[in-house]
């Protein structure tokens, strides 16, 4: 400890604490405009001047001083407010001379501080001028005449979000901030995360969508979660005449001040004139206006009569990763006790289904094990079958941050994914054999003598046979199998277990498999084997695609079990929630997703009520859900747009969004936190836990309390792992279930001492190949996912104009060698043909991508790629196997859909 | 030898940056980086593109523009400003026809103004690409350029 003196006051701080750090750790303000929280000092700006008793010079810059014992310094003298004002003026020297009648003075923090320091006027002096603006970028400009050089952007870009877009250019009086040689933000490796823009202190760099030139006039800020995936990163969205225009990132747990670009600028859909605003019933085959007492009769006359006709069992429903925990549990009680039946399930089914059986089976729970504030005390990370810096970006980047500060990092995917580039080891794959790369990643571990033998023989069981199964599985072999090198895989064997915090963190590259379940089972005997479970920095980690798909499991919006992964078959989990409800749920599990639109085809199934899902583009083979849609007698959609789906339904109801409610998501890492409402839902549409209690109203189950609030404390009454929450204690960061109790902190990493099962159960499992080879006609393998700029079937990004601009249409990703099979060239027209359809898209052709192997993202309507996907499922999870099945590639006919 | 032998010749350590940028540059014709180039050594060193041309246009020996194929430095700094420096900077942009920073229309030459070369015992003083020439007047600085000239194929 140092003891220093501060303003008068005596503080201590421990030894390398800077005096900007101990200031604001003590309440007293120092301005600056160059430093990053976080990040170390950088002495570039001297706004931070203060005065030092003693010292040669008198003065020194607060962000890189550090203190010392029995330094006196002074921030609030008239020498180190002169001192700042000088600095101020000399920047300000260079500004353009309006500066202080510039629109944007509003949110600029040098016109603040210049403000603070009663400076009215540009001094006059060497105007930067004469600096292209690029205007390049959709969301934000860049315009060096208003820039001070005061390198948040270059350091923000390179060393937070790690894309290294910027640099100083060029010296002296011409320098500037650029990609570098001209080159447009467009052109360059930007991501449009928009962490820049959020760093700049002034104009220089300012967001289009008009919350920076109107940012005086925000009237209020509300603190949320994003809507857009499972990182479940915290932003404030700017409020201005009760229309969202901007958003900010705050500090969650799972962001850090980050967001990425869809968290930060696609907001646009919130109140697109396409929502929904009135509710729509079917009249003479077309959909019309309705009250919303006429539409909810019809829902509940046409519900009554297919129970009637068919039993209870006759209606299905498909609950939502989109929307909340309270919806998802009021949606799945409206099924099991409003109407009787467990034939609820949501679209996880098509994500994680197989995390969820693996998991459960040698853990004993299928969710995250760590947190993703973790991966900053990795020393080794294996990312695999996850394209993480698109499907997941936050935590993407956060991985290639430790990768950049010494974590040593192996990629496993078939596409040369971003995060290859920061790998020490990269196993570009063959889609379909993950299961043998991992059984010989273990082999690896064994041979070496790498196990970790205490772990295995206090916490695990089945080792003995797991291990004697997993040596017949050399490297060499699985090299065959996979096509990598075999070296390679001791490389990788050998740096996951020697290292001494690794962790995993895989998606759908692992789970879309008929294999799935057994590629989750068998990472997970590779973390057992290496003791790497149940301590910081470790785990195994499914990264949740949608932003509340572990939230929608968690509450029971699955046919299988009760809120809190209870199964229906237990006796005791029925009573208890017959406790709650008063109405005991049925015994026997429900349909699947995938068994409900096999049972609607065949019309065992007369009522179906979707909730914001759009199940005609993202299920595996659409003609055969269309079939299925249209077979049954009675369809719900409760969306916010008028989706695909929605479009062929009997009665839609139109909902609100994340912006318009309030409520709960449970991010990947089982944090559960506080989504507010910000402004109304639009028109008519009401938020969809008001709608959903209506209709259990009129089932005559009324919920005790309709409000979040009152929903959430019966959903804790429930959901053993939410005993111990409520909406007040999850006000701040929120907390990670389980949370057994009130008093209980919540739990960021499982396992620690003792399995949720007991002991961790090793699973020997050995490879085999996909439902479909590839042959003579389909030659290629087909591999399916998602790109940055698109969330889901685009219901809500395909309305943020900038997205479209970077990524609007439909694209094939293929190796030049598939290419020149083919004969198209880059940007032209490429035919895809499956056993199931065919579709037409724009070739787009990559060195990145294995030569045997195609690539298509499935957010595009006009080219759906699950036109093409099998349904071929994993025998045990159910989940549809969309990474994998065969194809041909052949130039197409028509142009591209544009 | 290709950039890419060129920019393998040394280790590829970051502190050899300056190096290996010196030695592309040196090899180009034109006296420059172009952008494949830039890219090429950001790759081999791992360190982003963005920062290899940042480094690339701080310091001026280097150019990221094509230049002549000589490169003419005359001195700017006070010793040699006393010994008639700024006639010198004069006479050289009329007889070479361009202004500091340009190149001339046969791409023989550019012209560009430099701190203290170190010689200032030789004021006023000039560097053509790696080589010093004191003692300048009219006269010699014509000579200089002249022969620079009939040295050319
Ligand atoms: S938006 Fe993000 S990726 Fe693009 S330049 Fe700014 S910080 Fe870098
Ligand atoms: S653009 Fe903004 S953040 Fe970047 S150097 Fe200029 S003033 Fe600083
Ligand atoms: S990483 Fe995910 S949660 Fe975070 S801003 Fe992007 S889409 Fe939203
Ligand atoms: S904040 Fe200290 S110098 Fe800029
Ligand atoms: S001042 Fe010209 S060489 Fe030193």
């Amino acid at each position: 400890m140092i003891t220093f003196t501060l303003n008068g006051r005596p503080l201590s701080v421990t030894e390398g604490t800077t005096v900007l750090e101990a200031a604001r750790g003590a309440g007293v303000e120092i301005p600056t405009l160059c430093h990053i929280e976080g990040l170390e000092g950088y002495g570039g700006c001297r706004v931070c001047m203060v005065e030092v008793e003693g010292s040669r010079t008198g003065c020194a810059p607060a962000c890189t001083l550090e203190t010392a014992p029995g330094m006196v310094v002074r921030t609030d003298s008239e020498a180190a407010f002169e001192l700042r004002k000088a600095v101020l003026e000399m920047i300000l020297a260079e500004h353009p001379a309006d500066c202080f009648n510039c629109k944007h003075s509003g949110a600029c923090r040098l016109h603040e501080l210049a403000a603070r320091h009663g400076l009215t006027k540009v001094p006059s002096g060497i105007e930067r001028s004469g600096f292209p603006v690029d205007d390049s970028n959709p969301f934000f400009t860049l315009d060096p005449n208003r820039c001070i050089l005061c390198g948040k952007c270059v350091r923000t870009c390179a060393e937070i979000q790690c894309s290294d877009v910027y640099t100083f250019a060029d010296r002296g009086c011409r320098s500037s901030v650029a990609p570098g040689f001209g080159d447009l933000l467009a052109d360059s490796r930007c991501v449009s995360c928009g962490s820049c823009v959020a760093a700049c202190p002034t104009g220089a760099l300012r967001p289009k969508d008009g919350s920076w030139s109107g940012a005086m006039y925000v009237d209020r800020r509300v603190r949320t979660v994003c809507s857009y995936c499972g990182v479940g990163c915290q932003l404030d969205l700017l409020v201005s005449g009760g229309r969202v225009v901007g958003a900010l990132p705050a500090d969650g747990p799972s962001n850090r001040g980050r967001l990425c670009v869809k968290g930060r600028f696609a907001h646009a859909f919130i109140g697109h004139p396409d929502r929904l605003t009135v509710p729509l019933v079917r009249r003479d085959g077309a959909l019309v206006e309705a009250t919303w007492d006429e539409a909810l009769e019809r829902v509940v006359r046409s519900l009554r009569s297919t129970v009637d006709r068919l039993g209870p069992d006759g209606a299905a429903g498909l609950a939502s990763a989109r929307c909340t925990n309270e919806e998802n549990y009021l949606f799945q009680k409206l099924f099991r006790a409003g109407i009787g039946t467990n034939n609820v399930d949501h679209c996880a089914r098509l994500c994680h289904a197989s995390t969820v059986t693996g998991l459960a089976a040698t853990l004993g729970s299928g969710a995250m094990t760590n947190s993703i504030d973790e991966i900053d005390l990795q020393d080794a990370i294996l990312v695999t079958g996850s394209n993480t810096t698109e499907t997941h970006p936050v935590i993407g980047t956060r991985i290639k941050r430790a990768a950049r500060r010494g974590a040593r990092l192996i990629v496993a995917d078939p596409r040369r994914i971003d995060l290859a580039e920061e790998a020490e080891v990269y196993l570009p794959l063959k889609p379909g054999t993950n299961v043998a790369l991992y059984n010989a990643l273990a082999c690896a571990i064994l041979e070496e003598g790498l196990a970790d033998r205490e772990f295995i023989a206090e916490r695990t069981e089945g080792y003995e046979e797991w291990a004697a199964a997993v040596r017949s599985c050399t490297p060499e072999k699985a090299a065959e199998v996979c096509g990598v090198d075999a070296r390679d895989i001791r490389r990788a064997a050998r740096i996951y277990a020697g290292a001494r915090a690794a962790g995993i963190y895989y998606a759908m590259g692992v789970t879309q498999h008929t294999s799935g379940t057994a590629g989750v089972m068998s990472l997970s005997n590779l973390a057992l084997a290496c003791g790497k479970l149940g301590k910081p920095g470790c785990g195994i980690n499914p990264l949740r695609g949608q932003n509340n798909v572990q939230g929608a499991c968690d509450v029971g919006a699955l046919p299988d079990v009760l809120p809190g992964y209870r199964k229906v078959s237990d006796p005791a989990a029925r009573a208890a929630a017959a406790a709650v409800w008063g109405r005991e749920p049925p015994s026997e599990p429900g349909l699947t997703v995938t068994e409900i639109v096999s049972a609607a085809e065949s019309g065992r199934i007369g009522f179906l009520y979707i909730m914001g899902e759009n199940p005609l583009v993202s299920d595996p083979d659409i003609g055969h859900v269309r079939e299925a849609l249209s077979a049954v007698d009675f369809l719900v959609v409760q969306d916010i747009f008028l989706t695909e789906t929605a479009a062929l339904a009997d009665v839609v109801l139109p909902a609100a969004c994340f912006a318009e409610k309030d409520g709960t998501f449970t991010n990947t890492e089982r944090r559960v936190q506080r989504v507010r409402r910000a402004v109304p839902p639009p028109g008519r549409a009401r938020e969809d836990l008001d709608i959903l209690a209506d209709l259990l109203e009129r089932l005559g189950l009324p919920p005790a309390d309709r409000s979040g609030a009152g929903v959430f404390a019966e959903l804790a009454r429930t959901a053993p792992q939410y005993a111990g929450m409520s909406w007040d204690r999850l006000e701040g960061g929120g907390l990670q279930w389980p949370c057994p109790s009130p008093d209980h902190p919540g739990t960021p990493i499982l396992h620690a001492g003792r399995f949720t099962r007991g002991l961790g159960r090793f699973v020997p499992l050995a490879w085999s190949p996909p439902a479909e080879e590839t042959d003579e006609e389909y030659p290629l393998v087909l591999t399916t996912g998602r790109n940055l700029y698109q969330y889901h079937t685009r219901t809500m990004t395909g309305r943020e104009e900038g997205l479209s601009i970077l990524a609007g249409e439909a694209y094939a990703e293929l190796h030049p060698q598939a290419a020149d099979r083919a004969g198209v060239r880059h940007g032209e027209t490429l035919r895809l043909s499956t056993r199931r359809g065919s579709i037409e898209l724009a070739a787009r052709v990559s060195e990145g991508i294995r030569p045997d192997t195609v690539f298509v993202p499935f957010h595009y309507a006009q080219a759906a790629a699950n036109i093409l996907t099998g349904t071929a499922l994993d025998p045990l999870a159910k989940i549809p196997e969309l990474k994998v099945c065969s194809v041909r590639a052949e130039r197409g006919n028509g142009r591209a859909p544009s | 030898m290709t950039t890419r032998q060129i920019v393998r010749s040394l280790e590829p350590t970051q502190d050899n940056l300056l190096a290996i940028l010196h030695r592309v540059q040196n090899d180009s014709t034109r006296n420059f980086l172009d952008e494949p180039e830039i890219r090429e050594v950001a790759d081999y060193l791992e360190l982003p593109y963005s920062f290899v041309y940042g480094v690339a246009t701080f310091y001026s020996m280097f150019s990221v523009q094509p230049r002549g194929r000589h490169v003419v430095r005359v001195c700017a700094s006070p010793p040699c400003h006393l010994m008639g420096g700024r006639t010198i900077r004069d006479e050289l942009r009329e007889y070479l026809g361009v202004e500091f920073g340009d190149t001339t229309e046969d791409g023989l030459f550019t012209l560009e103004m430099s701190s203290c070369l170190g010689t200032c015992g030789i004021a006023p003083a000039m560097m053509i690409d790696g080589e010093i020439y004191g003692n300048l007047d009219g006269v010699r600085l014509r000579e200089i350029i002249d022969r620079k000239r009939r040295e050319e194929p």
